[in-house]
């Protein structure tokens, strides 16, 4: 790394855009065959749709009866990541389920198209669904055992980039954005970003550069010239419960549409999903309107979620791949990915990998690995299905109950506790600042959530985001008012996705967190407070 | 076994243990109207301590709160506080305040500018009314004099280091120390409320002063999170700057805070002493407004009890002390059905960004009144003559941005209980 004046200058043979969990898959497949790697992310890890979604890991059912092929891709990396990624995993199974007014033949028709698809699927009775899910409707007609688990994209992305550090020192950069490319003939030379928190312009060097932004893509394909990619976006939005409703995943056994999917999240359960069509990526927000359609078609299926007590909402896009019959139905595109290796744009260098899902994340980037490393001239086998991700230190926080196991197994009452709800301590906090992926000096308190417990509880961040504070002051990791100031964007962003959700139980929550952090610690009025004191201590004599 | 209902009778019946509720009782009794108070008091332990009159006016911070105030009339004239002239709020303040002295439990005088005083993690606020515990601390501030800030191993939530880091750019001379507090060294968690407990016993006193006298060299001041006893904080300030040789003060802490347990033992101890029977902990289930009498109707663990008053005064607190309880569509107050002043429909409660200046409109929210205090309809007119309303379930205010609180709480109902006593 050298200095130049008003830039910084890095190499690497890969440049990798976007730290999703397509981003830091390439990553690890490509560090798998021996390539070194820079990844960048415009934000930080799971910011787009990795971050953005139900965690759900496909037995392929949901896809069985419109995408066979994608059914089927779901089924064979399910059970790969299963392997590779089992402390990711939670294999909870799940089920399909219609009920009164549901249309009886779609739900008939079902157990023939898994079987196409190869997906295991076993038929219930009524009586056997309420059996194994209490909180599924007395109004059942059809139900079938399907092998759906569950996944933390948090730990998965969170493990790829540590993998990737671990074989060959391969290195993740947060809040680094493409600005430009410089090209020569068929090569990108270089990649000018913007490190938004030191604010300086970094220009990247690589052999190669992958572009794995997800719902950005189409842009990042255009800053290098390419007008190939073509990108359908899809807006859903989920809410989060405060407990678990259910010990495995529910789907409405009828066409996709919104409030059919409860998938649990380890304490919780995720409630999803709509599909709006949009053309901005600029404010992806969920909306009181959509809590309400959510609730009103998911207590079809679950009436107890009337009463649910839910601790936050989020939205994310879908990175469509754009065919002719998708352009007015974002759940009628297809789930299936592409990788563009922009050869008709005139570039040998550059690759886009775009569409897919979580499920099939593996594979895409596996794809993007092959075409690279060929292109590189590197010979080495994807071996990415075969070797089991890390579980060390720094990439096991993100896991629900895992820092409360923790906690009491090492029994040391001055390790304190700093996230209640979560039971994170001191300790895990001072790990993950130390060694997470992505982790740098003055770490924000967002940038420690990502990687933690932290503020994912009741309280959402309300109580334990000052106590971090606090911790993050005693170790000289903050030393100036920026600390509160990093408070003050941490539960300012968390606020996005409670505000929809805001009634019944969480309003008192809320009305507490408004009278601490405004009243309290003065977060609203921070700056004007700031200047009250100067201005108080310059009228002195 | 069926328990025997116990009965109550009194010219007043006081909904709510907070400062409103609390100083309805206090106001009530002065008069001559004898009260029962009932209340769940939970909220009040998330009071700084400070008394807030008008601190800002959503923007911007205000030093001087009367004139914030004509700005307010003007700007938000259906404000409760458009209903109190000058002369009421600062009365209000005065009396409430000396009624506090009196019981024990010192408060700086109301006066013409607001205070600028330190909030828990290093920021600032102007305030109207500070405990004698923590009045020290603007004027240290204001003098940028050798302050000694400190903490302890296993109290959360307070930093030394974080409100020195906060404030030194101002204020060099600020430091911090960290250390251990009396029979409570192990490191594991200890709590501000179970050191002011620990600090009302002289020896624990002593040795804390002896550690502090280790440390302190040529500091001025001494600063610390709000543990100074629960029930006499004033002389235990007193003793412990008499042991340790230099001016010591309080800064407020995060809830559950010391500052809020003391107003709460206290007129919990002093309230019936004034002449006024509080039932504590306790939750109105059920009201009844006969042509006769208003009869409030409760369980406790020794059974039913019934309240038989001739007015009410409803200072039940909002969301989090259960006086306003938020559905999925509407907000309705818990107790009565009272009609509620509210936005259009969930979309409409909350801004789109948290500190939004202007805060959120479902804060805005409450039950509406006359110049009485009395709780009108949509339509303007007065519900049950019998009934008033104070604090901060009313309408049009926003007490945590405006930074009005206890102003709210202490004058409307002074002007609650003086409607009351002027209609006879």
């Amino acid at each position: 790394m050298s200095k130049k004046a008003g830039y910084r200058e890095l190499e690497t043979e890969v440049l990798i855009i976007g730290g999703g969990v397509t981003g830091t898959g390439v990553m690890r497949d490509l560090a798998l065959r021996g390539i070194s790697c820079l990844l960048i992310d415009r934000k930080d890890l799971n910011a787009g749709a990795s971050g953005g979604n139900h965690g759900l890991l496909h037995s392929g059912g949901r896809y069985a009866t419109s995408d066979y092929e994608t059914a089927a891709e779901c089924r064979i990396e399910g059970d790969i990541l299963k392997n590779i990624a089992a402390d990711a995993v939670d294999p909870c199974g799940g089920m399909f389920v219609a009920v009164e007014g549901d249309n009886p033949e779609f739900a008939a028709d079902f157990p023939q198209h898994c079987a196409r698809a190869g997906i295991p699927c076993t038929e219930l009775t009524a009586t056997e669904a309420r059996q194994l899910e209490p909180a599924l409707s007395n109004r059942v007609i059809a139900a079938y055992r399907v092998s759906d688990a569950s996944i933390d994209p948090f730990k998965l992305t969170l493990a790829n980039v540590e993998h990737a550090r671990l074989l060959n020192d391969s290195n993740y950069l947060p809040h680094m954005q493409v600005i430009s490319f410089e090209k020569n003939d068929s090569k990108i030379i270089r990649a000018t970003c913007r490190d938004h928190r030191a604010e300086i312009d970094v220009k990247i060097r690589a052999k190669q550069f992958v572009n794995a932004t997800g719902a950005w893509s189409k842009m990042v394909a255009e800053l290098a010239g390419c007008n190939d990619v073509n990108l359908l976006y899809s807006k859903g939005t989920l809410i989060i419960s405060n407990t678990r409703i259910a010990h495995g995943v529910i789907n409405r056994l009828r066409p996709p549409g919104d409030g059919d999917i409860l998938v649990p999240g380890g304490t919780v359960s995720l409630l999803g999903t709509t599909s709006d069509s949009i053309d901005n990526l600029d404010k992806i927000l969920p909306t009181v309107s959509e809590v309400d359609r959510i609730l009103k078609e998911g207590s079809d299926l679950i009436p107890s979620l009337e009463t649910t007590r839910f601790i936050r909402t989020f939205a994310g896009v879908r990175p469509l791949l754009m065919s002719s019959d998708a352009a007015e139905d974002g759940r009628k595109a297809s789930r299936g990915f592409t990788l563009y290796d922009h050869q008709q744009q005139g570039l040998s260098n550059f690759a886009t990998i775009a569409g897919g899902k979580l499920t099939t994340y593996r594979l895409m980037a596996e794809k993007t690995g092959d075409l690279v490393a060929s292109r590189m001239g590197n010979k080495n086998p994807c071996r990415s299905a075969e070797i089991a991700l890390p579980t060390d230190e720094g990439v096991r926080w993100t896991e629900p109950g895992y820092s409360a196991r923790h906690w009491f197994k090492h029994s040391d009452a001055s390790d304190l506790i700093l996230c209640e709800c979560e039971m994170v301590p001191q300790s895990a906090i001072d790990e993950v600042i130390k060694l997470a992926p992505g982790a740098e000096d003055e770490m924000t308190v967002q940038a420690i959530g990502l990687r933690s417990r932290v503020g994912k509880g009741t309280c959402q961040g309300a109580f334990c985001s000052m106590r971090v504070t606090s911790h993050l002051y005693d170790q000289h990791i903050y030393n100036n008012r920026n600390g509160l100031r990093h408070m003050r964007d941490f539960v300012g962003g968390r606020y996005k996705g409670i505000k929809p959700i805001l009634w019944g139980e969480q309003m008192p929550q809320f009305e507490l967190a408004e009278t601490m952090h405004c009243g309290l610690m003065g977060l609203d009025l921070f700056e004007d407070g700031t200047k009250q004191q100067v201005d108080s201590t310059e009228h002195k004599p | 076994m069926i328990k025997k209902t116990r009965q109550y009778k009194s010219q007043l019946a006081v909904i709510g243990s907070g400062i409103a509720g609390c100083a309805a009782t206090v106001f009530a009794q002065a008069r001559g109207l004898n009260t029962t108070q009932i209340g769940n008091s939970g909220a009040l332990a998330y009071t700084s301590g400070y008394f807030d009159l008008l601190g800002a006016d959503t923007t911007h911070y205000l030093k001087k709160p009367w004139e914030g105030l004509k700005q307010l009339r003007k700007s938000e004239p259906d404000h409760p506080y458009c209903k109190l002239t000058d002369q009421d709020l600062f009365n209000s303040f005065e009396e409430f305040i000396n009624t506090l002295d009196k019981m024990g439990l010192g408060y700086s005088s109301p006066g013409v500018n607001n205070h600028l005083a330190m909030l828990p993690a290093g920021a600032c606020k102007p305030t109207f009314c500070l405990p004698n515990t923590m009045i020290k601390g603007a004027q240290a501030m204001s003098d940028k004099a050798r302050v000694l800030v400190i903490d302890f191993i296993g109290l959360q939530g307070f930093s030394a280091m974080e409100i020195v880091a906060n404030l030194k750019s101002q204020w060099p001379q600020l430091s911090a120390k960290r250390m251990t507090f009396p029979e409570m060294e192990t490191g594991a968690q200890i709590f501000p409320e179970v050191m002011a407990r620990a600090l009302e016993v002289p020896a624990t006193r002593k040795e804390f002063a002896r550690r502090l006298k280790d440390i302190i060299g040529d500091s001025e001041y001494i600063a610390m999170p709000a543990i100074l006893g629960i029930h006499r904080p004033d002389f235990i300030q007193r003793e412990m700057e008499e042991l340790v040789g230099i001016p010591i003060f309080e800064i407020p802490t995060i809830p559950p805070a010391v500052a809020g347990i003391r107003l709460r033992e206290l007129f919990e101890l002093q309230l019936p002493k004034l002449g006024a029977t509080v039932i504590s902990q306790k939750k109105v289930q059920h009201i009844k407004f006969e042509d006769k009498i208003i009869r409030l109707l409760l369980e406790d663990s020794y059974g039913p009890v019934e309240i038989e008053a001739e007015k009410l005064i409803l200072a039940s607190g909002r969301f989090l002390s259960g006086g306003l309880k938020a559905g999925q569509h509407e907000v309705k107050e818990a107790l009565i059905d009272l009609p509620i002043h509210q936005p259009d429909g969930r979309e409409n409660w909350f801004s789109e960004s948290y500190f939004d200046p202007a805060g959120h409109s479902v804060n805005r929210s409450g039950v509406m009144v006359n110049e009485n205090f009395q709780p009108l309809d949509h339509q303007g007119n007065v519900i049950d003559k019998r009934m008033y309303a104070a604090g901060i379930l009313l309408a049009h205010q926003d007490w945590i941005r405006q930074r009005c609180g206890a102003g709210l709480a202490i004058a409307t109902a002074y002007k609650a209980v003086n409607s009351i006593v002027s209609k006879g």
